[in-house]
């Protein structure tokens, strides 16, 4: 029964093959692309050659009139605005009087085939009036004409941010070192392996059946309604699994639109798959970001305050960018104590592709210059790095400055951890020229404490349909990227219901078929669909226990579920098969089925911003880098590196080991080679559309990782897990930032630590130089008021001075 | 006008097949347009990610990059020709295994240059198996799954009774 105490997991805690991992190696698996239909058109777009022009013309009837093309589509078709916040509904499936990059889609054509498609494409004929364009952030906050766009907070600063939680001046007062520092974080794609894709058919019954590599088929869901202006009743989307996401799946997308209206003008399925240069137009990737960060410390390195300051580049459109811009202010405060905290953020719209959430959304860029700035503290204090933060851990069960309630925080065991795998304590300052070690940790949400628009229904739903052969089905709207979310189901309602994951039966991303799962972001689809699944799961227990019970002649709380049996606890031998089970509760009670959601806990935080930051639970890494540095060249190889992660509790340990080796990936990526770079004038053009020339790491740089799983379970997690997926890229980049200063005494305060910024950096050196790579100024922004917010300690209810009672919430997730 | 069809014989995963196709078709364009075939992916179709990944006549290609008509008489091994019948290729049970396949996309590519490998080399030493593997990307795994996995297949190839690692699946203690 549901107060049953578990001593132990069956299910959870080991490492099982993914329900899915038999179709995934043999093929079988159907992604996106891998969709035919009979009588299928193709779409191809059109997109801009522009970074910013106004349209003054389109003339299409060329195309129109080519043999096999079907329909053409323009900006004129699809006016209504969409996009993933409801703060920034900035974006249409087709441009209707502006380019603002050069890829924005423009026109869409249907076609027999592809090859016609894209030939009429040539046939189609724009006039642009180009426009001064903006190619960085700081050119953008220092002009604002022409304005990208017409709403923005100053000219083409799309969003300022001021949040003062007490008197940082006073803490810097306070403090016996002062120390600032400016870091550069440039952005950096997500690169999934497979290319967007979607397919659309439309029955002139009236409904819309939309199939998409998307991480959020809800919000495609409400993007297609809005736009086509049907009822989100008659429209269907499926999520298909996804090669691989990142982030970068998880905005509505034009191509989506576009596909859908094409089947229904022209009453045929229709099918557009991007190619990989226009996976690079589509981005939503890393927000290059410049920040400032000034700190104030005692001697033995309590932090008496913090200011912080962010500029993004936000590129063309809004996107996720309001919450990015948040991100990278919010969870300063949730590993080190930190009294006094000031943040300021910006964002500025530019003409490149947008960026917006990806893996770590707007957290790496601020966790690098933490982790590098503490190292430099740590420095000037004469401490050891690990020591100074071993010091000054947040406690568990802490409410921060800003208003963040912390519950679980395993930090100082995966600092251990690394620590003593990695033989800091023999190796920090003591390699010889050229090598080095460095140390930095991180933490990352548990999911969002808020959904991305204002509603106060549950964040993820289950059904659960038992079956009388003892099969048990799971519909739940989450959506399997490749991180494991459907076997997540699977495992925890196996566990409750004591079968075997593999007679699960997962049925996800089908908005005709599954509750609502608001999508595969934010690290949140195993806590909140696992929690949902554990409701639904416990409450088909508790539905066929009674039945169970009447027929072994038991009391029903002594009735217990495991081995694909379900029995008395008190004699084991003594019970029934589940199918069994099922069949007498069927008997009685008609279809066995029930259903689970799940709403996290409301925030501490009341005033408006505080909508982001909050989760159920943080997830904690710390990391250990082992670089080597050729002073001759300056490159940087990454033999080793340690990594521990507070997961919480591990449900599938198979897959936990995966996601951290996957960050440590992604992060080594980040902090080595990976760049959007545009060239550097007024065109605006992305430099290396490809991938071969945008560098990621292949088996040649990678580097060996020895991981550690830390499992300090969290009462808000389902059987307490916290996340992995996301956290354990944090501190990868900081390391690595941090083990070349040991290496060859330079810091290079930007990522990517290319050759020629470490060689740059030795050149400095050996003039007699500051020793650095990095930016040397924060530009003048105009911030507005701040809104002023007492810490917890300081009194208070979390909401903002002067604020009325029960004042705004900010609502981006 | 679109080119009238070419028609060629080819041996698929052990079949000997004909089909027709529009001569400029590469061969991943045959395997997946024509033949059905779509466990081959494409990530860039550029020659760039190795996704596309299939053996002609036990050599990895780049299926992008090769003329359908290229392989006119040629065997060709794609994904969905490496369980025997029911029974998984050992590739294909040590990637499940370990999870050595997340997203699963290039996973196809990944299994197909490992095949090659250990037919080549059956007991391959890490550095051969990240050489050999050195044209393939994963964006997921970070590659230690699929080396890990690769060996655990490569033992139970020679007959060895072979386990993954403890720390494979639950980390260091």
């Amino acid at each position: 029964m549901g107060s049953r105490k578990k001593k132990e997991f069956r299910v959870v805690g080991t490492a099982l093959r993914k329900v899915d991992a038999t179709s995934k190696v043999t093929g079988a698996t159907r992604f996106a692309d891998d969709l035919s239909l009979p009588r299928m058109l193709y779409a191809k777009l059109l997109r801009s050659p522009h970074p910013h022009a106004r349209i003054t013309a389109i003339d299409a009837t060329k195309a129109r009139a080519l043999a096999g093309v079907k329909a053409v589509l323009t900006g004129k078709d699809l006016p209504i605005p969409f996009g993933i916040l409801p703060v920034s509904q900035d974006e249409h499936a087709l441009a209707l009087d502006k380019v603002r990059f050069v890829g924005d889609p423009v026109a869409a054509v249907a076609a027999t085939t592809e090859e016609i498609a894209t030939e009429a494409l040539d046939l189609i004929d724009v006039k642009y009036e180009p426009l001064r364009a903006f190619p960085d952030a700081i050119d953008a906050v220092e002009h604002p004409d022409p304005a990208i766009h017409d709403y923005a907070d100053a000219g083409n600063i799309h969003k300022l941010i001021d949040l003062e939680f007490g008197d940082v001046e006073a803490g810097f007062r306070e403090a016996d070192l002062v120390r600032e520092d400016l870091f550069f974080f440039e952005g950096n794609t997500h690169l999934p392996m497979e290319q967007h894709a979607a397919a659309a058919d439309w029955s002139p019954g009236g409904r819309l059946t939309v199939w998409s590599s998307t991480q959020t088929p809800h919000y495609v869901h409400r993007a297609l309604a809005k736009v086509l202006e049907l009822p989100a009743a008659r429209i269907r989307v499926i999520a298909c699994p996804n090669g691989g996401g990142f982030g970068g799946k998880s905005d509505p997308f034009s191509h989506e639109i576009v596909v859908a209206k094409l089947a229904m003008l022209t009453g045929r399925p229709i099918k557009i798959t991007l190619t990989r240069e226009e996976v690079f137009y589509c981005h939503r990737g890393r927000h290059p970001t410049l920040m400032w960060v000034k700190t104030g410390v005692k001697k033995d390195g309590a932090i008496t305050g913090m200011h912080f300051k962010s500029l993004l580049d936000g590129g063309g459109y809004g996107s996720y960018g309001v919450a990015s811009t948040y991100y990278t202010g919010a969870l300063q405060t949730v590993t080190y104590p930190i009294p006094r905290y000031k943040f300021q953020g910006a964002r500025a719209f530019t003409n490149k592709p947008p960026c917006g959430p990806k893996r770590g959304h707007g957290t790496p860029q601020p966790r690098f210059a933490l982790e590098v700035h503490v190292d430099k503290i740590a420095e000037q204090l004469g401490m050891d790095p690990a020591e100074l933060r071993l010091r000054h851990l947040l406690p568990p069960n802490s409410l921060t400055a800003n208003w963040l309630r912390v519950g679980t925080m395993g930090l100082g065991r995966c600092i251990e951890k690394v620590v003593d795998g990695s033989e800091w304590k023999r190796r920090f300052k003591q390699l010889p020229y050229g090598q080095g070690i460095g140390l930095a940790c991180s933490s990352y949400i548990t999911g969002a404490g808020l959904p991305i628009y204002w509603n106060a229904m549950p964040h993820s739903g289950v059904q659960l349909k038992c079956d009388r052969g003892g099969g048990v089905t799971v519909f739940c709207g989450s959506t399997e990227i490749g991180q494991g979310s459907d076997s997540i189901l699977a495992m925890i309602v196996a566990e409750v219901l004591g079968l075997d994951p593999m007679d699960i039966a997962i049925v996800t991303g089908d908005t005709d078929l599954t509750p609502v799962d608001l999508g595969s972001y934010s690290s949140r689809v195993t806590l909140m669909t696992g929690n949902a699944a554990i409701q639904a799961a416990e409450r088909a227990r508790d539905l066929i226990a009674p039945h169970a019970a009447r027929k072994l002649e038991v009391p029903a709380e002594r009735i217990a579920f495991a081995d694909g049996r379900v029995f008395d606890v008190e004699q084991p031998e003594h019970g029934l098969a589940f199918a069994e089970a099922v069949q007498l509760a069927e008997a009685a009670e008609g279809t066995v089925g029930t259903v689970g959601s799940y709403t996290p806990p409301r925030s501490a935080g009341r005033y408006r911003g505080a909508g982001v930051g909050p989760s159920p639970a943080y997830s904690y890494s710390a990391c250990v880098a082992l670089v080597d540095v050729d002073p001759a060249t300056g490159i940087v190889r990454v033999p080793k590196i340690w990594i521990a992660h507070d997961v919480g509790r591990v449900i599938n340990a198979a897959s936990v080991m995966g996601q951290i080796e996957g960050s440590v990936y992604m992060g080594l990526g980040e902090a080595l080679m990976e760049e959007m770079a545009y060239r550097g004038n007024r065109n605006v053009v992305h430099k290396i559309p490809s991938l071969l020339e945008y560098k990621s790491p292949t088996t040649l740089e990678m580097c060996d990782v020895v991981t550690y799983v830390v499992e300090d379970p969290d009462p808000n997690g389902p059987f307490g897990a916290k996340e992995c997926g996301q956290g354990p890229l944090l501190p990868v980049p900081p390391a690595v930032a941090n083990a070349v200063y040991d290496a060859v005494g330079v810091r290079i305060d930007e990522v990517p630590i290319t050759p020629e910024k470490v060689f740059k950096a030795l050149r400095r050196k050996d003039k007699g130089e500051e020793p650095r790579f990095g930016p040397t100024k924060f530009p003048e922004i105009p911030w507005p008021e701040p809104t002023r917010v007492p810490p917890p300690w300081e009194g208070g209810d979390g909401t903002a001075v002067g604020q009325s009672v029960g004042g705004t919430v900010g609502r981006h997730a | 006008m679109p080119d009238a069809k070419a028609k060629i014989a080819l041996d698929v995963n052990g079949e000997p097949i004909e089909v027709a196709f529009a001569p400029h078709k590469t061969l991943l364009e045959v395997l997946r347009e024509d033949l059905g075939l779509t466990g081959t992916k494409h990530g860039c179709e550029l020659g760039e990610c190795g996704t596309c990944t299939v053996l002609v006549d036990g050599t990895p290609v780049l299926s992008c990059l090769v003329l359908g008509l290229a392989c006119a008489g040629r065997r060709v091994k794609t994904v969905e020709g490496m369980a025997d019948g029911g029974v998984l290729h050992p590739l294909q049970e040590a990637f499940a295994e370990l999870g050595a396949a997340q997203c699963g996309y290039c996973t196809p590519a990944f299994l197909l240059t490992a095949d090659a490998l250990l037919a080549e080399n059956p007991r391959p030493a890490r550095e051969q198996i990240k050489d050999a593997l050195a044209g393939n990307l994963c964006r997921c795994t970070g590659y230690i799954k699929i080396y890990e996995a690769v060996e655990l297949a490569a033992a139970r190839m020679r007959g060895e009774k072979a386990e993954p690692a403890r720390e494979t699946l639950y980390g260091q203690p």
